[in-house]
């Protein structure tokens, strides 16, 4: 995974050389640069966490209203401590009475729930923390 | 209907503009903003700001559900639109009310009835306001009809469209058969509406708009016109208020027109009613009604002296405006220049990137509504409105050189922009003179 500061250097570069264009893939990611253009087309690829210390964040990937459980009373989809992987549901993210499953996007340990039960959470916002496996 | 935090749903200099006028008036301001606006001006001067999305506005800015949820999960009581996005956008209106939020901007049947030119101009005729000869087309001969009529050029509109797009300008019958077919498609494709309108084309025209205000209190007013002729492809660039060289019994019948329609379609809030004036021949027609708080709206502000985004806010609550009909005088010439982030000499492309400078003259009369300022970046996947420049005189020579004197003092660094253009159309002899037609940019100052 790229970050901020690797794109910033790799748009440098371009700027610097006679590309007028420049298409980089890997796995989970895709920057494509057009000179001239004026615009370079955003990451294509759902939000990806940002690694936190000591571990990984499960974002919003919208913003919403955050719900642990299915319902007032339930039980909560995950805890801490709790194993997850890519697709296991973690939480509901509620816009305008449309409830949204979330899937954890990584493998891990729940280490800490970060958002509040029923309250407003913001896009990118973390939600879990997570200790990755191994 | 009481309004204590409102919930900003727009970026750049407008948010600014309404975060500024809620301060003034005691309100709290929740900006919503896009990640890439997430640390911009108007976020920062917020009480609160609260990423709606990712950058693409698809996703952010033009989606709803996510403003109300956002104003909701805010504990907001009204929403403030602003001007593009979801500001003319039925549906926002209709989700804030069935929230129990109060939306800043006419009731929601007023915003439909002004998104559908063909009712509106319906409604026009009806408050007996003057119309240009046209009408709906639904197929190629019943265009070739109308022409015949009326005689070339002839204008093709989306009937169910705005700001600019979807806008053709037939010269002559070997162009039709094309032109209406394209029409057809981006009407679709812009709108999901392909209803066309034809109407007489009036080669030299002038965009001539009257502000209006009206309250739930039964006064409906008018705060003088403006002259927004200066545009390249149906967008403006430079707006000037009052409007020069209109005859007196002209603009008198303009904003008496202006009033006839806002008392017709039951407005409220804040809205202008456009008209294009026959530069040839000095009569004018009803153009549409534009149901939000206009880019230009400095230029009104500066010559009648109230904040009209504060009155919005106001009426909204349910307060009378501030001032009646005689309370409205025009003092002086206020002129207003769009600084957009364009490069000018290859075909006005967008030119964003970070601004490593980015400072105005402190001039006497000059007015600046910007969110720019040094290392702000200007993203490249909004439009390209960096700053207005509003320059107030006490008559229209002493505001032309108030402009000029601001645009060479400007310092921006970082990005290309249209400061030169805008020079020579404030320089130019015909701006002077009046001889600028809503074609004249094109046809003589740029093809020059």
């Amino acid at each position: 995974m790229l970050s901020d500061e690797d794109v910033r250097e790799i748009l440098k570069l371009i700027d610097e050389s006679d590309l007028d264009e420049l298409l980089i893939e890997t796995a989970g990611f895709k920057l494509h640069v057009l000179r001239g253009a004026g615009v370079v087309s955003p990451d294509p690829t759902p939000h990806t966490p940002d690694p936190i210390s000591n571990g990984l964040a499960i974002n919003a990937p919208m913003l919403g209203t955050f719900y642990r459980a299915e319902a007032p009373g339930a039980a909560p989809f995950v805890d801490v401590g709790a194993k997850v992987g890519p697709d296991t549901v973690v939480c509901l993210i509620e816009v305008m009475k449309m409830m949204n499953s979330i899937p954890a996007g990584v493998s891990g340990t729940i280490a800490e729930v970060v958002a509040q039960n029923g309250e407003l959470v913001e896009y990118g916002a973390p939600l879990f923390r997570v200790e990755p496996d191994g | 209907m009481s309004v204590s935090r409102v919930f900003v749903a727009n970026r750049g200099e407008i948010a600014v503009r309404i975060v500024r006028a809620c301060h003034k008036l005691g309100l709290e301001a929740v900006v919503g903003a896009s990640e890439v606006d997430m640390d911009g001006m108007a976020a920062e001067m917020a009480d609160r700001a609260v990423c709606i999305g990712p950058a693409s506005a698809g996703d952010s800015y033009l989606r709803p559900e996510l403003i109300v949820q956002a104003a909701l999960g805010t504990g907001c009581d009204a929403i403030h639109p602003g001007y593009g996005f979801l500001s003319e956008n039925p549906a926002l209106a209709t989700l804030a009310h069935e929230h129990g939020i109060t939306f800043v901007g006419p009731p929601v049947e007023a915003i439909e009835l002004a998104g559908d030119k063909l009712r509106a101009r319906r409604e026009a005729e009806a408050a007996g306001l003057p119309v240009v000869p046209g009408r709906e087309l639904a197929t190629l001969d019943e265009a070739r009809a109308l022409a015949e009529e009326s005689g070339y050029p002839l204008l093709l509109k989306a009937a169910g469209g705005g700001g600019g797009r979807g806008i053709k300008l037939v010269t002559g019958p070997d162009e039709l058969a094309g032109l209406f077919g394209v029409a057809v498609a981006e009407a679709r494709a812009a709108f999901g509406d392909e209803r066309l309108y034809g109407e007489r084309f009036i080669r030299n025209a002038r965009h001539v708009e009257v502000q209006v205000a009206a309250d739930d209190h039964g006064n409906a007013i008018q705060l003088g016109e403006r002259d927004c002729s200066v545009q390249r492809r149906y967008q403006k660039l430079v707006e000037e208020a009052p409007a020069p060289f209109l005859a007196e019994t002209t603009r008198d019948a303009l904003r008496e027109a202006g009033v006839a329609m806002a008392r017709r379609l039951g407005y409220r809030n804040l809205g202008t009613v456009e008209f294009i004036v026959d530069a040839d021949r000095g009569d004018f027609f009803f153009l549409e009604v534009n149901c939000r708080i206009q880019v230009e709206h400095p230029v009104t502000e500066e010559v009648t002296g109230y904040d009209l985004v504060a009155e919005q806010l106001g009426i909204a609550a349910g307060k009378p405006l501030s001032m009646r009909q005689e309370d409205v005088v025009l003092s002086g010439h206020a002129i207003e220049c769009r600084l957009t982030a364009e490069d000018v000499s290859k075909n006005f492309m967008p030119s964003p990137g970070t601004l490593s400078r980015f400072a105005v003259p402190d001039l006497p009369g000059l007015r600046v509504d910007t969110h720019c300022r040094d290392g702000a970046s200007i993203p490249p996947y909004y439009d390209s409105l960096m700053a207005k420049l509003i320059a107030r005189a006490d008559d229209r020579d002493a505001a032309v050189a108030l402009m000029l004197e601001a645009l060479d003092g400007l310092e921006v660094e970082g990005v290309e922009t249209n400061r030169s253009l805008l020079a020579s159309v404030l320089a130019h002899q015909d701006f002077a003179n009046g001889a600028v037609t809503t074609r004249w940019l094109e046809e003589e100052a740029i093809a020059a």
